[in-house]
């Protein structure tokens, strides 16, 4: 991993940060900076992999990027999380960080008239350390193939549907954290072996400490605590929804893409088929945070 | 009448001094206590930012940890100064740095006119308030409390517990009864005065010195030996959270704020310009009206609820109750038949119709769900994979509830299901189960298979269905349960189906007049014989006759009288 271009001399004691690792995505990264800027990230953490579509490029000149790149493999480095958790023991130590994929979009408690910033400060007050945000697949009305997407769109418009209420949630007692699966993905690939359904739980967002690290992706962390984002005496805590706009036109190219390179889960690549509709009658379309509040996804917590 | 304000401060000073410029410029003196904490630059730089207002001073700095005397100091050194230097003051209003003025100062000193001599501060006996940090009400006025609750909270429960061992007792000085209340209040200059000049000032500071959080007891027990008339309550609109933590305001809670017509709130975050902006617009409405923090109130509480109880039966990935402390297993009530679609071949249409809830197949059937129409998929995109469901039942049961939360569930149970839930759903308050034992045998009766293996089929079902009713018959289950053995039913099974159709819809009360079509059970006595005969014995079916006839001598058995 090398430094393209490194502006994190400019970062100040209170800023948000957010760290990302992707590959060939130029297309969606337009959309992802705008997004994230708006509700509040001052400075952007990329690990490019090895693209060869611009996306480096692009990245370098925005001036609050700082950019490493790398040709190494990502499955050997553990899906990119070792590049990760380098880059957050260097630079995020006493700061928020918040780490999504670019085809993640964070929705809090109050995201359409609170900045990130009121989260953050809130959770500090409460000396809450982490934030969980599980991963809700947004899938467009019909064909995926016919969902085409264009240079600084919201992806959302496109792939606007959702699984409102299918999840199946269980604990893992050594982490402690919830594994959460279902949504559209177990519901159409994996109906036949669920338990290889993907993880949905995901806790992206956390007053980083040097001696913290993401074990699984964003799945869960060390210490455990970190991972405690549930209340099992039955209250709500606070938590957000990851969108997850993944299914839309690039996906047929990705997936042969990917599936050939066996690097990314490899097996959940290989179980969609090439034109599939996640639509059914039931899908939510997505209205605001407050929908998914109501659903039951996310909870405002004690944060009024 | 002038009131003057004392503003405690210790972060985001530049709202502090955009707060303490209003109030200055409407011609209240302001005295402002900075945390001695606070390093110089921000210090000097507040001075500088009030420098041209000649009623702006500030006091002495002391170091104001939460719950330490510091912050007690610092108000009793604020208070002296604002009694010193501005004779003309007969209110002092104690607020905060993240205070912010609701309304305008001439407002405030008209409600204040209008009810003269009175102080405004929160003043509630140990013994009837049910707030308290920590859970220490009356101990905090006669134990020892060296170490911070915050940071050392081992040592300081430990400390407590050995005082309450051994019996320690602290003496509260004479004429002082504890009373608690918050921190925000407004006091008249008289009885300020009587407080700080008080004869026994130094007995009083030295005793509250060592109390547990005194910035919440020290006024709040003086007046009471002060004041001629206190109103119990503050003037500053101020709510705390479970944790004790100040609930804060932001810019979406501007129409809240402004309909509350309280005069001070707090906390305001300092990142919500909308709310400085509007609030201290120079040209504030007058309006007479009493503040009215209800609504906001009502939200708070609202908020505490979620977090303390949860939304029953919701299961995700913030709340993730443990066994017994769900605060309701499942969202609604439900109701799962079992042997009554055995019974009565069009009993699942027939339920709809009388009560209008939703009636599903066997929701757990062994080769896929069996929803209401046969769908593929229900509400909330629930898939009819048996597998699926099969893999996390509870948490598809528990999705179905709160997915189609607002029209009730029923669906159909039997031995030969997935009977993963069968503790679950007993155990819930929610669950009415129903029962017609036995009945299972009727379609393996009709099933045509060779005897042997409908003999070996009864016996494997029986055994499960024995093994449910003996759960349900336990002593902790929490659902409704009825059971009937199939030729008790049979004799009568007007009485139980009128039961249950009024149970589900007790609005609709509805009056069956005639049974659903049964099925025809003519030669199953024999079969059960035949059972006995083969060395099987049916045991839930109860005394079933071996002619099939119930009620013999009547040719309609299941009119109602």
């Amino acid at each position: 991993m090398r430094p393209v271009v490194d502006r994190t001399s400019d970062i100040r004691r209170p800023d948000i940060l957010l760290f990302c690792t992707l590959r060939n995505e130029r297309i969606r990264l337009p959309w992802f900076l705008d997004f994230y800027r708006k509700i509040g990230v001052n400075h952007f953490f990329f690990v490019d992999n090895d693209s060869g579509d611009g996306g480096r490029e692009y990245l370098a000149e925005q001036p609050d990027v700082s950019l490493w790149t790398t040709k190494a493999s990502y499955a050997r480095s553990r899906f990119g999380v070792d590049w990760l958790n380098l880059l957050l023991r260097r630079h995020a130590h006493g700061h928020w960080a918040l780490t999504v994929d670019v085809d993640e979009f964070l929705v809090y408690p109050f995201s359409d008239t609170r900045p990130l910033r009121a989260l953050t400060d809130w959770l500090d007050t409460c000396a809450i350390r982490s934030l969980g945000a599980m991963m809700v697949d947004m899938y467009p009305k019909g064909r995926i193939a016919d969902a085409r997407y264009s240079e600084g769109q919201n992806p959302l418009e496109i792939a606007s549907w959702f699984d409102g209420g299918n999840y199946q949630i269980s604990r893992n007692p050594d982490l402690r954290n919830l594994w959460i699966q279902g949504g559209p993905r177990a519901r159409m690939f994996f109906a036949a072996d669920p338990w290889k359904a993907p993880a949905l739980n995901k806790v992206p967002l956390v007053k980083w400490h040097r001696n913290y690290a993401y074990v699984s992706s964003t799945h869960m962390l060390l210490p455990r605590g970190l991972n405690q984002v549930y209340d099992g005496g039955g209250g709500e805590k606070a938590s957000g929804c990851l969108l997850h706009a993944k299914f839309i036109d690039t996906f047929g190219e990705k997936t042969a893409e990917e599936a050939s390179r066996q690097q990314h889960y490899g097996r959940e690549y290989a179980a969609y088929d090439t034109e599939p509709v996640l639509w059914t009658r039931w899908s939510e379309q997505y209205v605001n945070w407050r929908q998914l509040e109501m659903l039951g996804l996310m909870s405002k917590g004690n944060w009024a | 009448m002038t009131v003057g304000f004392i503003m405690l401060c210790h972060t985001a000073f530049d709202r502090a001094a955009q707060v303490a410029r209003y109030w200055a410029e409407a011609g209240s003196p302001v005295v402002i206590h900075v945390d001695a904490s606070v390093k110089a630059q921000p210090f000097q730089r507040l001075e500088s930012q009030l420098e041209d207002l000649a009623n702006v001073r500030f006091s002495d700095r002391f170091a104001c940890e939460w719950g330490s005397w510091g912050l007690v100091a610092a108000t009793q050194g604020a208070a002296t100064l604002m009694l010193r230097d501005f004779a003309q003051v007969d209110h002092i209003f104690l607020a905060s740095g993240s205070c912010l003025p609701l309304r305008p100062v001439a407002d405030l000193e008209a409600y204040l006119d209008a009810r003269p001599g009175t102080d405004f501060i929160e003043s509630v006996t140990t013994e009837d308030v049910g707030w308290t940090v920590g859970g220490l009400d009356r101990e905090r006025f006669t134990l020892r409390f060296p170490f911070s609750w915050r940071s050392q909270r081992a040592l300081f429960d430990g400390y407590v517990r050995l005082q309450r061992r051994v019996g320690f007792s602290r003496r509260i000085p004479a004429g002082i009864e504890p009373h608690l209340g918050s921190q925000w209040w407004c006091l008249t200059r008289d009885t300020l005065a009587a407080i700080l000049n008080s004869p026994d000032r130094q007995a009083h500071d030295a005793y509250f010195r060592r109390v547990w959080i005194p910035d919440e007891s020290y006024f709040q027990s003086l007046v009471r030996r002060y004041s001629g008339k206190i109103e119990s309550r503050s003037l500053t609109l101020s709510k705390f959270d479970f944790q004790g933590k100040p609930h804060i305001f932001y810019d979406d809670h501007l129409g809240l704020l402004r309909r509350s017509d309280c005069f001070v709130a707090r906390k305001i975050w300092p990142h919500a310009g909308q709310l400085y902006k509007t609030f201290l617009a120079p040209d504030g409405k007058r309006v007479m009206a009493e503040p009215n923090p209800g609504r906001i109130d009502k939200l708070f509480s609202k908020a505490v609820d979620r977090r303390v109880n949860g939304r029953p039966g919701l299961y995700m990935q913030s709340r993730f109750p443990d066994r017994e402390f769900e605060n309701g297993r499942t969202a609604a009530p439900y109701s799962t038949f079992q042997g009554f679609a055995e019974v009565f071949p069009e009993f699942q249409t027939w339920l709809g119709r009388m009560t209008g809830a939703l009636v599903h197949g066997h929701l757990f059937a062994p080769d896929r769900v069996h929803f209401a129409g046969g769908d593929a998929v229900f509400h909330g995109g629930l898939s009819d994979s048996a597998r699926l469901r099969d893999y996390n039942p509870r948490s598809f049961l528990t999705s179905l509830l709160w997915n189609a939360r607002g029209e009730r569930q029923c669906f159909q149970t039997g031995p030969a299901d997935n009977q993963a839930l069968n503790e679950f759903m007993a155990g819930d308050v929610n669950a009415q189960i129903s029962v017609v034992s036995g009945a299972f045998a009727l379609p393996l009766f009709r099933s045509g298979l060779p005897f042997a293996e409908v003999r070996k089929e009864v016996a494997r079902l029986q055994k499960i269905e024995a093994a449910h009713l003996a759960l349900l018959r336990a002593s902790w289950v929490k659902a409704r349960v009825r059971i009937w053995p199939l030729a008790e039913f049979l004799e009568n099974p007007m009485d139980p189906l009128q039961t249950i159709v009024e149970e589900i819809a007790p609005r609709l009360r509805p009056r069956l007049t005639e049974v659903p079509r049964m099925a025809d059970f003519s030669g199953f006595g024999r079969f059960l014989q035949d059972l006995r005969n083969q060395g099987m014995q049916p045991t839930l079916m109860g005394d079933y006759p071996a002619s099939d006839d119930f009620n013999p001598g009547r040719d309609r058995p299941f009119l109602v009288s």
